[in-house]
């Protein structure tokens, strides 16, 4: 069942230019799931999310909520429940009335009420700080008092606009997998919006990730990642090389093409690649599925090491292999005695890449 | 003045946007009402905004205009050429009045500056008193300080007097008149305005600064020539703006002191005479000078590249070690309380002295509880007091409720002439009160659909009119100030929870904005019950206030029932300032607005 609906949704902003903050975006959210707005600063996933929850008024498209048209619906009309980044818990309530502020509007009764207080305090791991003062709460606490404060209203859907970003980096973590576990309990369908790709990929069923206004792609956070639509895409989530090279033959699903060096190797393709033989590819592969060799091995493209970085875990190298960009390599078990401006060999396996648009 | 919020986020959709697309074809014309408007609708901003605008229009702008049709309206451009032409009074009141505020900018900026360097950077003996009591001369009513400043320092004042009894002269000694003694007064309730600014920028200056300049090897001079003064160049500007506009309108001062050459003076006269055109032309030349200031000044702050911030960075102070020097500090530090706390004790001293007894001698010397009494029980001597309680508490509330209303709107909403509708609370600012008073004489001495048609002049309503137009930027200020500081997504929050957007701004922005908005009410309150320039000139026997009601007693010599309306009047702004020091962050936001109490 789809919970919420966007059509052909675009949003300009008076005295901003032309450009639109938000152009044509297409979703379909269904009933329970986490979705996850995923960009860079800018490219329009705050003013998505306050179309949603009726802040802005879209200047073209629909916004369904299921079958109904909400597109001019007032926001207090809307029943979402919104987790703001800021948390714009109100100063002058305490945590209880600030849980309780939505249920007063929809005239719970009394005992209720406050029994749905205490539940969703319970729920954050808050309970017995109702009579609290915000400015008597962490960081973290007033976080989960906002989410509180959502979802005790049992919203049909959940917004969040990076509601974690105010959070150190460990309370980033254990928060995000708070989140979602509450999310799954209640069955409500959440709309998440970040910047940070591995908070997507760790919490989301699925991501659309955003560029300028448009989304370039929708998919599960496994498809986004082994699957990238266009070269951004590939960037953008965890690190990617993007290899510009020539189309040897192009099949519906395979295209062929020369890699550096040479060799000829078949990558698999989306049917709409539209490459004809003779055309460019641009073809991207992970640092991690590079596996690094000696110069003189068969089949592997040669190149100078410039730059060799030490993480601990693993190495990043970059690799010169003539003509476009380094490519990134990071590999687990490195030879010690490779330095900067040796000669090593790089083996890119045919079945992990794939042909993404420019 | 802050004007712009660029940050801010309008809690309703702009009304601006392009409207979608919707299955009915007809495209919604930019002002087309459908029915059933209300707050949800994308027209709300010009809903609200519009009745506010006409208020605006309707008792501030449309007044302007019909004094400038007044001053042209029977005698054609005759009057304005008197300003331009010959050594009539016009242009010698012009000019005088011009050199009174340019005289009073260059006292205030050696008094304010001086201040503010002495208490900012050195520590003496006395120091944190003089810093407590340094803004009660300027915090006095503008008629009953004047009066204090004319009991001290003018011929027939108690310093003069004094002197003269010390010396065995055969005159009073050192006796200020005329404009020496507008310029005592302006000095002492003007020179706040350089030291607020002074010292502003003084506590956020960076101390380091001026240290890498001594380590670069500068002298004193060069560091004050080359890094002290620029970088006090905004405040200074900023408060010399402030003082020439404030000097400008003075009316009180050149009342007490006899000046009848400055135009506020003038306004008066030719209104008393019955000259309505002649006053409308000094009051137009007046609001153009004003409006020319008020737009210099906004242009100044909008271009000016740096604001001091008093992020609290404590710029050390120079401890006086030299004993010599320290005594020296002493004694003056209790000079300056005594001359900072004269006119008050003044006015508290003379409150009780007999009426008519004091005649050639240096302080009052018949003492009675009586005129208090007079004050409070003769129904005569009670009414005005009623007056100005009365219309005072009805400008306040238009003012809290329009004020507040506004600020809202300049502050959150998004609609097309906001940046208009500021420029129009600040015109009200801007306007001397003497102008105020001839802009409502000639808007309203007939019946306009601003009055829905009936004479105000003469009537009651004409008097609190003129409080809530004079004083509506105060409350505008406060409300504003405090607005910043809310975020507007507690708003939002609000909203997304179900709350209507009455219901939202009723239980979260009102309310949060509460302490900023009654600290603006009850300095607009204090304002309008010490209000004088503009009372006198529509005020009927009926109607008169507690200042007008000084001011006959004062002719009357009934000096002592004089004093003792102005202590009433003294107590309460000082219960008021007080009361809204202890407002939470209210303070902050009152401080904003007194700022710009002219
Ligand atoms: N009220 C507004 N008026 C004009 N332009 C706006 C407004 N709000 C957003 N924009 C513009 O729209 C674009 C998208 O902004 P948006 O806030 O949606 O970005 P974002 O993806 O949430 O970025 P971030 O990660 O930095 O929060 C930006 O270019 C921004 O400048
Ligand atoms: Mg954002």
């Amino acid at each position: 069942m789809i919970d919420v609906t966007l059509e052909s949704v675009s949003k300009r902003f008076p005295r901003a230019g032309d450009t639109a903050a938000v152009d044509d975006v297409d979703l379909r959210i269904a009933a329970g799931e986490f979705f996850t707005l995923l960009g860079p600063s800018g490219c329009g996933k705050t003013t998505t999310l306050r179309m949603v929850a009726g802040f802005y008024f879209p200047s073209s498209g629909r916004i369904r909520f299921g079958a109904e048209d909400v597109t001019n619906r007032p926001p207090n009309k809307r029943d979402t429940g919104m987790v703001f980044q800021n948390y714009a818990l109100f100063p002058h309530l305490s945590v209880a009335q600030n849980v309780a502020y939505g249920l007063k509007i929809r005239k719970v009764g009394r005992a209720d009420a406050k029994r749905r207080v205490d539940e969703a305090l319970g729920e954050v791991h808050l309970a017995g700080y109702g009579d609290r003062r915000i400015d008597q709460l962490s960081g973290g606490q007033q976080q989960r008092v906002a989410l509180a404060r959502a979802l005790v209203i049992r919203p049909r859907t959940l917004l969040l606009d990076e509601p974690l970003s105010n959070l150190d980096a460990k309370l980033r973590e254990e928060t995000r997998v708070e989140i979602r576990r509450i999310q799954k309990d209640s069955g409500t369908t959440a709309l998440y919006v970040t910047h940070d790709q591995a908070e997507a990929m760790a919490m989301s069923d699925r991501i659309a990730v955003m560029e300028s206004g448009r989304v370039r792609q929708v998919g599960t956070p496994q498809e986004i990642y082994h699957r990238p639509a266009t070269a951004f895409v590939a960037r953008f989530i965890g690190r990617s090389n993007v290899l510009s090279v020539p189309v040897v033959t192009a099949g519906p699903d395979t295209v062929t093409v020369a890699l550096p060096g040479g060799r000829e190797v078949p990558v698999a393709a989306p049917a709409d690649h539209g490459l004809h033989e003779g055309g460019t590819a641009q073809v991207s592969v992970r640092p991690e599925h590079i596996t690094l060799g000696a110069a003189t091995d068969e089949d592997a493209i040669t190149g100078r090491v410039t730059e060799l970085e030490f993480t601990g875990m693993a190495t990043n190298l970059l690799v010169d292999v003539g003509g476009g960009e380094p490519v990134q390599v990071t590999a687990i078990d490195v030879p010690a005695r490779i330095a900067v401006g040796d000669q090593v060999g790089l083996r890119l396996p045919a079945e992990r890449m794939w042909v993404v648009a420019a | 003045m802050g004007g712009g919020s660029l940050s801010t986020i309008p809690a309703t959709p702009s009304a601006a946007t392009v409207p979608p697309i919707t299955e009915d074809p007809t495209p919604p014309g930019r002002r087309s009402r459908r029915p059933g408007l209300n707050a949800n609708s994308r027209w709300f901003p010009y809903v609200l905004v519009f009745p506010l605008v006409l208020i605006l229009f309707g008792y501030v702008v449309q007044p302007m205009l019909a004094t400038f049709g007044e001053s042209v309206g029977v005698d054609g451009p005759e009057n304005w050429a008197s300003f331009l032409t010959g050594d009539g009074v016009a242009r010698s009141a012009l000019l005088t009045s011009l050199m009174i505020s340019a005289a009073s900018v260059l006292l205030c900026g050696v008094v304010g500056v001086a201040m503010a360097f002495l208490l900012k950077r050195f520590s003496f003996p006395g120091r944190r008193l003089i810093e407590a009591i340094i803004l009660v001369p300027a915090a006095l009513p503008p008629l009953i300080g004047a009066i204090s400043f004319q009991l001290l320092y003018s011929e027939t004042g108690i310093l003069p007097r004094a002197l003269q009894q010390l010396f065995g002269t055969e005159n009073p000694v050192l006796p200020f008149s005329g404009i020496a003694g507008v310029l005592v007064v302006h000095t002492f309730t003007m020179y706040p305005f350089f030291y607020l600014a002074t010292s502003a920028a003084l506590t956020g200056m960076d101390p380091s600064v001026e240290e890498a300049a001594y380590n670069l090897g500068a002298g004193r001079v060069r560091v004050w020539r080359t890094v002290l003064l620029p970088m006090l160049t905004p405040a200074l500007v900023s408060a010399s703006l402030l003082v020439f506009m404030t000097s400008l309108a003075s009316y009180t001062a050149p009342l007490l002191f006899g000046v009848d050459r400055t135009m506020t003076m003038q306004i008066y006269i030719n209104r008393t005479n019955g000259d309505l055109p002649m006053a409308s032309t000094y009051a137009s030349v007046l609001a153009v000078v004003s409006v020319l200031f008020l737009l210099g000044m906004r242009w100044y702050e909008g271009r000016r590249s740096y604001r001091s911030q008093s992020k609290g960075v404590a710029s050390h102070r120079r401890e006086l070690t030299n004993p010599f020097a320290r005594w020296l500090a002493l004694a003056a530090s209790l000079l300056a309380v005594v001359v900072l706390l004269a006119p008050v004790a003044t006015i508290a001293l003379v409150a009780f002295s007999e009426d008519g007894t004091w005649t050639t001698e240096v302080i009052p010397s018949g003492y009675t509880a009586q005129n208090f009494t007079t004050i409070f029980s003769d129904p005569d001597a009670y009414r005005p007091i009623l007056n100005s309680l009365q219309m005072s508490l009805l400008a306040t509330v238009g003012c809290v409720v329009v004020g507040v209303l506004i600020a809202y709107a300049v502050r959150r909403l998004d609609f097309r002439g906001r940046g208009l509708l500021d420029v129009a609370v600040m015109l009200a600012w801007a306007l001397p009160g003497t102008v105020v008073a001839i802009n409502l004489i000639s808007a309203f001495s007939t019946g306009n659909a601003f009055s829905f048609g009936q004479v105000l002049i003469g009537t009651f309503w004409i008097m609190p009119l003129a409080y809530f137009v004079r004083f509506l930027p105060l409350v505008f200020r406060s409300s504003s100030a405090t607005l910043a500081q809310l975020d507007p997504s507690l708003e939002e929050a609000a909203r997304n929870l179900g709350a209507s957007w009455w219901r939202a701004f009723g239980t979260v922005t009102l309310r949060l904005m509460l302490p900023g908005v009654l600290a603006g009410a009850l300095l607009a309150f204090v304002n309008g019950v010490g209000e004088f320039v503009a009372s006198v000139l529509i005020y009927t026997s009926e109607t008169a206030p507690i200042s007008v009601e000084i001011n006959n007693r004062m002719y009357s010599f009934e000096v002592g029932t004089a004093a003792a309306y102005g202590m009433l009047q003294v107590v309460l702004i000082f219960v008021v300032m007080v009361v809204s020091g202890r407002l939470q962050n209210g303070g902050r936001a009152a401080r904003e607005a007194t700022k710009w109490t002219a």
